[in-house]
């Protein structure tokens, strides 16, 4: 009985040192394919949507390009996965092409260190998305998605039935806002069962914050602005409160989930949700038929002369400096297809688009919804949207998401909440060694 | 049974072989095993709550660290959480516990279903009590206050409202871990020999003196244990608030650890390096002087 078991044990351990032993060379196994023949290994989020796109692309590039075939592997998100691409890049184990944030999280990989420089693709980019994957005058890399804007989506049926009309500043915004109480709607949707959808009304407005004091976030990074102190900044703070304030939110805002604030808008229980316009794909495919239901505005400031939309850049496709040789010819060639056109087209095969493209002579489709129609109406307009913070400067402290959880729900008052912010921000400023901190 | 003439044959060889140090190269494999994953880790991270780390490199800044730590607002609130929180589940533990051990080993139909019932929870994983328990006290339709409004009263929002989210995570806490409480108890009162009880029976004594004279002053080793394992366990307490609450709303659930976890996943390493020494020393400031008081006792008995 004993030897058997003791046997049992050295077998199962041998086993598990074996299976080790194998899955840590994958990556690297098939190092010699001869014959010109090149296999990439290509690193992405485990989010279906993303590993659907990232497949559609290999499988397309491959159909064109025979000789160069590309294994897409996953990785966790959020911030697991931030250790993770971390971590093999400071050991030069990573993948030959990976897909990353671009923006802050992409400046705290150290690019200049552990990117390969990819210039040759920049009269192919967008102007905003070349400042969010640019480091000393240098870009890293190509856009894998579309834009997002930071904005609230509403209910054109609603407002068709209450007579209103698209406010552009923040007085008619609350105009509407008491209008829908009225009718016995809830005039906004809030989310905190997921905390950080609470962030919206600060993140998204940062258009008005930069039009009103131009070069705010180059101050901010280098420690001369405060969200305390600049009444634009502290304004997204100051609008969070005051909608809590006047009961403009639903009534189980404390619990509800981003599906429920979906599904609250689609149904027109609720009639504005500020949210990443990316979600529209969740709530059309939750609520079939609501294409052209509903709209997007931007986050209305103080001028109406100066509302604009506050976008977030695409992800990145970087090469790390440990990919050379044929790879890194292959790499190279694989980044060029999808700042292609015909990458824009494999990307909307997979996955229908939710944003503008950040490449160049690529067409959004005719059938988009009516949301998407708004938000290209407000990026096609000569300087009327502007990137979020978060791709101008590397400083965005992680609390900001319970702050405003405890502003919208009455917890905390807006103004010691933009202090403590301020606070925040420190340590991270501190963590990436900025100066000035 | 083999095993018992071996020991004594062994018995008077191994005295002779005591002064030997033959017998201390044992000690080793476990002395490596706990230098390695608990000396070194311990040491190193005294020296990198000094520094500010990053994967790729790290700088010796002093005690920085621990002064932005104790500057952070959410921890001092964290602090007072994490000692309610204690407070709250090992009181509550020791009472249910002792009760519900005087009534599993009184003479109860069902008593052996019974135990194992109060012990169940201990089994079942954190995360799954703690996602459970989320969905039933969902304010709008969770199970919680969908009966409680059958009996016409409007629950409260357990977890979303800032003044009961913490105790709403502790009476879970309680629930789950009320049954190892239990069980400690139902030992110590199962130990406790019966001539006492015969005496007292002589005596004329009612269950009240019965308990009060015998049951609890004897028990008061499992007492003991329960308040220290659970203090412990308390003051540590991480997995269930993150699953319940995530220290919210906003921060009004947030206990040292949880302080800790969001600076770690924020990326500041040095700085939640700096919060787990203070949080183990913290543990260490209680407990330390807590048990040997305890054991004193004991001793008096």
């Amino acid at each position: 009985m004993k030897r058997r078991q003791i046997g049992l044990a050295v077998l199962s351990a041998a086993a598990l040192a074996l299976s080790a032993c194998s899955a840590g060379s994958l990556g690297s196994s098939d190092e010699d394919s001869g014959g010109g023949k090149v296999t990439l290994s290509f690193l992405t989020d485990n989010q279906p949507e993303t590993v659907k796109i990232a497949e559609g692309l290999a499988k397309d590039f491959t159909a064109k390009n025979p000789d160069i075939t590309i294994n897409v592997e996953t990785r966790p998100q959020g911030t697991e996965g931030d250790n993770i691409v971390k971590t093999r890049l400071s050991t030069g184990d990573m993948t030959d092409i990976f897909m990353y944030n671009s923006g802050s999280l992409m400046q705290a990989l150290a690019p200049q260190k552990n990117l390969t420089a990819v210039d040759e693709f920049a009269d192919k980019l967008d102007d905003n998305f070349k400042k969010s994957v640019g480091s000393d005058g240098k870009i890293y890399g190509v856009p894998f998605g579309n834009y997002m804007a930071g904005a609230i989506l509403y209910n054109k049926d609603v407002y068709d039935k209450n007579g209103l009309k698209v406010p552009t500043t923040w007085a008619e915004f609350d105009a509407n806002n008491a209008k829908l109480k009225a009718a016995g709607v809830d005039p906004v949707i809030q989310t905190y069962g997921e905390t950080w959808t609470s962030q919206l009304f600060i993140l998204g407005d940062y258009y008005n914050v930069e039009a009103s004091t131009p070069g705010w976030a180059e101050q901010y990074t280098k420690n001369q602005a405060k969200y305390a102190t600049t009444p634009a900044a502290k304004a997204g703070f100051d609008h969070l409160q005051e909608v809590h304030d006047k009961g403009y939110v639903n009534k189980d805002f404390a619990s509800a989930k981003l599906t429920d604030g979906l599904n609250k808008l689609a149904k027109g229980e609720g009639a504005q949700y500020p949210i990443l316009s990316a979600m529209l794909s969740q709530l059309i495919a939750d609520n079939p038929g609501t294409e052209n239901k509903i709209g997007l505005f931007a986050i209305p400031g103080n001028d109406a002369a100066k509302n604009g939309l506050t976008v977030w850049a695409p992800n990145g496709l970087y090469i790390p400096s440990s990919t050379t040789g044929d790879k890194l010819e292959a790499a190279k060639k694989f980044l060029g297809f999808v700042a292609s056109p015909e990458g824009c087209e494999s990307l909307g095969k997979a996955s229908q688009p939710t944003g503008p493209y950040a490449v160049s002579g690529c067409k959004l489709p005719d059938s988009v919804p009516q949301a998407v129609k708004d938000m290209q109406t407000y990026i096609d307009k000569q300087g009327a949207s502007g990137l979020a913070l978060e791709f101008l400067s590397p400083v965005k402290g992680p609390a900001l998401e319970q702050i405003c959880v405890e502003v919208g729900s009455g917890i905390r008052k807006s103004d010691a909440a933009a202090k403590l912010y301020d606070e925040d921000v420190k340590k991270q400023a501190q963590q990436l060694g900025l100066e000035g901190w | 049974m083999e095993a018992r003439p071996r020991t004594s044959v062994a018995g008077p060889a191994s005295k002779a072989r005591k002064k030997s140090p033959y017998s201390s190269w044992f000690y080793l494999p476990a002395a490596i095993v706990y230098a390695v994953l608990f000396l070194v880790p311990t040491v190193t991270s005294f020296y990198f709550s000094l520094t500010r780390w990053s994967i790729f490199d790290s700088q010796f800044i002093g005690f920085d660290n621990y002064v932005t730590f104790f500057r952070e607002p959410a921890l001092v609130s964290g602090l007072w959480h994490t000692v309610v929180y204690a407070v709250i589940t090992s009181g509550l533990k020791v009472v249910l516990g002792l009760g519900l051990a005087v009534l599993l080993t009184s003479q109860i139909i069902g008593r052996g279903y019974l135990r194992s019932v109060v012990f169940f929870p201990v089994l079942v994983s954190t995360i799954g009590v703690g996602l459970t328990f989320t969905i039933l006290m969902d304010p709008e339709d969770g199970l919680i206050n969908e009966s409680l409004s059958l009996l016409g009263i409007t629950g409260p929002g357990w977890l979303t409202d800032p003044s009961y989210a913490l105790v709403s995570v502790a009476l879970v806490d309680v629930w789950k871990g009320v049954g190892l409480a239990t069980l400690i108890y139902i030992a110590g009162i199962v130990s406790i020999p019966q001539e006492y009880f015969e005496a007292a029976r002589v005596d004329g004594a009612t269950a009240w003196q019965n308990f009060r004279s015998i049951v609890l002053p004897l028990a008061r080793p499992a007492t003991f244990t329960v308040i220290l394992l659970s203090l412990i366990g308390g003051l540590r307490s991480f997995d269930l608030i993150w699953a319940m609450t995530r220290g919210g709303p906003g921060f009004t659930s947030d206990v040292i650890a949880s302080v800790i976890y969001k600076q770690y996943q924020a990326g500041f390493y040095g700085l939640s390096t700096a919060g787990n020494v203070v949080l183990f020393l913290l543990v260490t400031a209680i407990i330390f002087p807590l048990s040997r008081y305890l054991n004193s006792k004991e001793v008096d008995l």
